[in-house]
């Protein structure tokens, strides 16, 4: 049994546990018995991916009598989508052992169980379809099934609005990769992805493809100013799905960038990373400005999501422009700092929302500013919170260091690039990249200061427990992959070489046989980076001062109120707030992102009343393009809403008319 | 080997010797530029004896994170400062972590201290480590794009490599170097809390920073601490030595005298920083909060344009 059948009988057999999650949902052993067989269904899949990715690296076509008559419903399993499947299962895993605990306290299970194992058997189906016909429908599907997700509890807050926005967002970015792809089909309407490799279209036509590409796999990815869905749909789904979609679909959809830009259409221009770069620059900076001013846990994260896709694409903006010049290594070094950011990001984000979910269970709060000292009662959430906390803002030993790294080096090979343009672009993309990676870290030391530390601010706060082991072992298990992604890259560098070469057609040196497992993209001599060493030296460096102290000077240690300058206050509402942690960097970058509006009430002297501090912050792309739009649909709707009170002889006229200038059209066709 | 790693443990402890003794340095060229006597150069080691001699000193409301901390910030501190070359370049270790990486760890550093501000939930800490994440967030990316000039003058992310260049005959005067030096002493300025960005020796004053974090820690914590932020002093003075006057400094396969020397003229470079930093201190006054970004975003905007220079020049030659 070829490889791509197995993936088809492992979604086949998600669709069943759907079905059976549809009927049974009402029953107690619904919960276990939908998530532990989406657990078992995925490790199968994510272990049979393993293989494909560091085995074999050609699949061949698998085609079925299914969908089009003439072409059939095409399957096929590379090294590329190995890649991605290792990425979706890992994640479907993950969130599946998060759904065994949290089973138990959905409200509404008929509402998420049906279409949970959907979700996932569609996002692994866009992975293995090998025709534009299959890959559409599949991708559709996983829209759908995830909208469904996010409307599970649609009579909460805003949730039945997210995901409104969303369908509309979602239709239209498939439209967009509709169009895309009839451009890249020959005119014979060769559909199969064989055939478009076979003939390449013209270069203007690839060039619209591409923009097209770019639009709807972007808009499903979130970048700006597409990304105005995500920060919505994203949080209003129960945790685990929120992870999902966050960690993983999002990174269906670099899929589909990358398969589509790079495989199907080739750069065919030096231009076309120009426009990646911009977007992916841009996107990482107001990804991060906006979940710097976010207080809502959730939401925060479901923002975040937005900066790395920003980093993700920066990568893929190098790649094409090296390979277009024709520097396989170099092409191969960005796309490689872009696939593991791809597999980085899905670990810490699937566990930070993780314990999102975590702290939401045991709180019923999302709001940072209702939440305070957390870790005291939650230690090992808090434990594991911190470990994604460090690893998303790029800090050493951990993974998202390395991949932030690789682009740099990508970055300081540009000036190697003949075109004036990206010369100048590439230092301006690493300058906004090194900024929006600092910013990171002030989102998640708030985020993770907020939340976990200082006194809790509300009661439910004080007395949140620890959440279920299963939770536990969720988030666990990506933390210990963040490290060891972190200390020994050059594993992970390798294993995902094959999807790389697949993509630019280059490969980086193999990292295995480096002295003491380091990492150097080019040369030694030029960079390297050994994560392991500098996890040990931070250790033994640590624990060497830890017991020198403990030695040599003193051990006691005494309790005692908190000092705060001799003025301690009783009241844990004077501590630092999410927004005012993040006040200061809101002045200095408000302007480029928000439309901020301060008022101040202040009391006149005598009078009783308290003093109020308002602030509202405005989306700026928001005002500047979706709402004219909004507007601009509800003014045509108004008008055409007239049509629906006509006479019989009006709406007859009306049909002659349409006719008429059919036929007219019809006569004129060329 | 064994010569190497002798070397590589002198250079990771001549680091730790010497910090608080640029500290003191420091101190006394203000005292002496007041006119005071001021406190004899080794007051700095007495004062952290006394402190991790003292019993610690923890708020109620502290967590694990808090006692755990001091440690972490200093390790980080100290690892990055013993990959920077100070005598010699080649050390034995310098190749495990590049540029980018040290600044990544003091970055780290950083991020676990302003975790440490908010972890006892006071109004002080919380002021401190939103400030110290705003001028972190525009001191990091300002040192990216000074890194991104030195990567492209020398070939290399590796500091060691960098300095072994420059040492080399073949660097010549160049207007990008320049614009780097004049951004890595303002990013050196704000990452170690100095005038006129933030002011070391405050207390109880409402524009503190870097104290303010710290506020709650006493005794051996305190120490520790004290000690990471005089490694810190070391290691931007270190590098800026090293990459921009790095005359002395030995290379790879120098000799045991070279290195000696190395380390003998080290130390008087390291002294006339010092003084330097000390006269530069007392002869401008502390800024306003609000205004530190706006002499940030000149070093980032100053090393941007280094860089740039670099990348679009690099066809003409």
């Amino acid at each position: 049994m070829s490889a791509e059948a197995l993936f088809l009988s492992g979604d086949a057999a998600l669709l069943g546990l759907a079905v059976a999650g549809g009927v049974a949902a009402r029953k107690p052993f619904a919960g276990t018995l939908v998530y532990g067989g989406a657990l078992a269904i995925c490790a199968a899949m994510l272990v049979l991916a393993l293989v494909e990715l560091l085995g074999r690296t050609n699949g061949e076509t698998l085609v079925l009598p299914l969908g089009l008559p003439w072409i059939g419903a095409r399957f096929r399993v590379d090294a590329l989508s190995a890649f991605f499947l290792v990425v979706i299962n890992l994640g479907g895993a993950a969130a599946s052992l998060y759904g065994l605990g949290a089973a138990r306290h959905e409200h509404s299970p008929g509402r998420v169980l049906p279409f949970f194992p959907a979700f996932l058997a569609g996002m692994n189906l866009v992975l293995v379809a090998s025709d534009a016909y299959t890959f559409l429908l599949s991708w559709e599907f996983m829209s759908i099934a995830s909208w469904a997700l996010v409307m599970a509890h649609h009579r909460e807050g805003d949730n039945a609005r997210a995901g409104y926005v969303y369908l509309v967002m979602a239709s239209f970015g498939t439209f967009m990769l509709l169009l895309s792809f009839a451009l890249l089909a020959s005119p014979a309407g060769g559909y199969a992805f064989d055939a478009m490799r076979a003939a390449p279209p013209a270069p203007a036509v690839a060039g619209l493809a591409f923009i097209l590409a770019l639009i709807g796999a972007g808009s499903k990815a979130g970048i700006v100013p597409l990304h105005v869905w995500l920060p919505l749909a994203h949080p209003a789904a129960p945790s685990h799905v929120s992870a999902l979609m966050s960690g993983v679909m999002t990174k269906v959809a670099v899929y589909g960038f990358v398969r589509i830009v790079f495989d199907l259409a080739g750069p065919q221009g030096w231009w076309w990373s120009v426009p990646v770069l911009m977007v992916g620059a841009g996107t990482a900076l107001l990804g991060v400005l906006y979940a710097l001013m976010q207080h809502d846990l959730k939401r925060l994260l479901a923002y975040h999501t937005v900066e790395n896709i920003g980093i993700i694409f920066i990568g893929f903006g190098l790649a094409l422009a090296f390979k277009w010049f024709g520097m396989p290594s170099a092409a191969a070094l960005a796309m490689t700092a872009a696939l593991l950011h791809t597999f980085n990001h899905s670990l810490f984000k699937s566990l930070l929302f993780f314990g999102a979910g975590a702290v939401l269970s045991a709180t019923g709060e999302r709001d940072m500013e209702h939440l305070g000292g957390l870790i005291h009662n939650m230690p090992r959430t808090a434990f594991a919170f911190l470990v994604g906390c460090a690893a998303i803002s790029a800090l050493p030993p951990f993974n998202g260091f390395v991949s932030e790294w690789l682009t740099f080096q990508a970055i300081l090979l540009s000036p190697e690039l003949s075109s004036w343009v990206l010369k100048i672009l590439a230092p301006a993309v690493g300058a906004l990249l090194a900024l929006s990676a600092a910013l990171a870290a002030a989102c998640f030391a708030k985020a993770f200061g907020i939340t976990f530390l200082g006194r809790a601010r509300t009661d439910s706060a004080k007395h949140a427990h620890e959440t279920n082991r299963f939770a536990l072992a969720a988030m666990f298990v990506p933390a210990a992959l963040c490290l060891a992604a972190g200390v020994v890259p050059g594993l992970f560098i390798d294993a995902l070489s094959p999807a790389v070469s697949d993509a630019v057609s280059g490969r980086m040196p193999a990292q295995a046989g480096i002295a003491w497992l380091s990492i150097a993209p080019i040369a030694e001599s030029r960079s390297s980076y050994n994560g392991l060493l500098v996890f040990l030296f931070i250790a033994i460096s640590a624990s060497l001062a830890a017991s020198v102290i403990h030695r040599f000077a003193s051990n006691a240690l005494r309790r005692a109120p908190a000092w705060d300058c001799g003025f301690p206050d009783s009241s844990p509402a004077t501590q630092y707030t999410a927004e005012s942690f993040a006040q200061p960097i809101r002045r200095v970058f408000g302007g480029l992102a928000f439309v901020t509006r301060e008022h101040i009430d202040m009391p006149e002297p005598g009078e009783t009343r308290p003093a109020r501090f308002e602030l509202t912050l405005g989306d700026r792309i928001w005002d500047l393009i979706y709402a004219p739009l909004a507007n601009s649909v509800e003014r045509a709707a108004v008008e055409l809403n007239r049509l629906q009170f006509l006479t019989i002889r009006q709406y007859l006229s009306v049909v002659f008319a349409a006719l008429i200038t059919l036929l007219v059209m019809l006569a004129s066709w060329p | 080997m064994i010569v190497d790693l002798a070397f590589q443990l002198l250079q990771m402890t001549l680091v730790i010797a010497v910090a608080p003794l640029l500290t003191g340095l420091v101190r006394a060229t203000k005292a002496r530029l007041m006119r005071r006597r001021g406190p004899p150069l080794i007051q700095p080691y007495r004062d952290l004896i006394r402190l991790a001699r003292k019993e610690a000193v923890v708020a109620d409301g502290a967590s694990w994170l808090f006692r755990f901390v001091p440690y972490l910030v200093f390790a980080a501190t100290w690892v990055a400062a013993a990959l920077v070359p100070t005598f010699a370049t080649g050390l034995l270790f310098s190749w495990s972590a590049d540029l980018i990486a040290i600044i990544a760890l003091l970055g780290a550093a950083r991020f676990f201290l302003a975790l440490a501000g908010l972890d006892v939930g006071t109004s002080f800490g919380g002021l401190g480590s939103s400030r110290e994440a705003l001028f972190g967030a525009l001191a990091e990316p300002a040192m990216i794009v000074i890194v991104f000039t030195l990567a492209l003058v020398a070939g290399s992310t590796q500091l060691s490599t960098v300095a072994a260049y420059m040492v080399s005959s073949n660097v010549g005067l160049r207007v990008s170097l320049g614009m780097a030096l004049v951004a890595l002493i303002v990013v050196a300025l704000a990452e170690n809390g100095r005038i006129p960005v933030d002011n070391p020796a405050t207390h109880l004053e409402l524009t503190m920073v870097h104290e303010a974090m710290i506020l709650e820690y006493s005794g051996r914590h305190l120490a520790v601490i004290e000690l990471a932020a005089m490694l810190k002093l070391v290691l931007y003075v270190s590098l800026i030595v090293c990459v921009f006057v790095p005359w002395g400094l030995a290379i790879a396969d120098a000799s045991v005298a070279d290195r000696l020397l190395g380390a003998l003229l080290y130390l008087v470079k390291l002294a006339l920083a010092g003084v330097a930093l000390g006269v530069f201190e007392s002869s401008i006054a502390k800024m306003r909060v609000f205004r530190v970004p706006d002499f940030v975003g000149a070093a980032l905007m100053l090393g941007f344009l280094g860089a740039l220079l670099l990348f679009v020049s690099r066809t003409l030659k």
